[in-house]
């Protein structure tokens, strides 16, 4: 008799790496906008709008958003994988989160680019 | 493997040490970050699709349970991003004991509530 231990899928490492560093991309954009709005202080419609207007700014804010995503999903299933028991419920709340960050994501490219 | 093991979980008897309660409100702040994040999208698109949205969702954040609001979600960030440095300090080991533990853990809860508040007074 083979007495195996089943010891998971080993995707472990990839997102404990991918959490970092996606945090690493919000933390960036999160201090440069923090800079941006301290050195404007008067920041209005134009000035917003004319930030945003700029194709580097509109990249990186949807790399912001897309770090934003991943890092909400790999959390969010941490959570759920900890607190929700019966595997029934478990995949459906997986299912709608995954389903729920990919068309936040579909919104994302709507906002910055249909501005 | 399928021993029952008991389980004695009063939770409301259960004391967190400071960094166990930092390591929960880490959950209970990105918990409301990912529930609030429709809201927030919706206040990126009206903020930048036209004058007329921009200036709707000025009126809206002027009211005060919208500013209280704010000044959660400004927390929840402020706490979740602190808390989140604090864990690459431990997986870099530089908070590598108890001490350095306990310590990182008072002054992630102090920064992330003087945030807060610095940013909450610009917001009002």
């Amino acid at each position: 008799m083979v007495n195996r231990t089943i010891v998971g899928a080993h995707y472990g490492l990839r997102d404990w790496l991918i959490q970092r560093v996606t945090a690493g991309v919000m933390a960036l954009g999160s201090l440069a906008l923090a800079v941006y709005v301290m050195l404007h202080p008067d920041l209005g419609y134009d000035r917003w709008t004319g930030l945003f207007s700029s194709q580097a700014v509109r990249a990186f804010a949807l790399l912001f958003l897309l770090s934003l995503f991943y890092h909400a999903w790999v959390g969010m299933r941490d959570i759920v994988m900890d607190y929700v028991k019966p595997t029934g419920i478990r995949l459906i709340i997986h299912v709608l989160v995954v389903l729920t960050l990919l068309l936040y994501t579909i919104w994302s490219v709507q906002i910055l680019w249909g501005m | 493997m399928n021993k029952v093991r008991p389980k004695h979980l009063a939770l409301h008897l259960i004391k967190l040490p400071l960094p166990g309660f930092v390591s929960i409100l880490h959950r209970v702040s990105g918990l409301a970050l990912f529930l609030a994040l429709p809201l927030l999208l919706m206040m990126l698109q009206y903020s930048l699709h036209s004058i007329v949205t921009y200036g709707q969702l000025m009126d809206v954040l002027a009211h005060p349970l919208a500013k209280l609001m704010l000044l959660g979600l400004l927390w929840a960030y402020a706490h979740h991003f602190c808390a989140g440095l604090r864990y690459m300090a431990i997986d870099l080991h530089i908070v590598a004991n108890l001490k350095q533990a306990r310590d990182s853990s008072k002054i992630v809860m102090l920064v992330s509530l003087l945030l807060t508040l610095l940013l909450g007074a610009k917001l009002w």
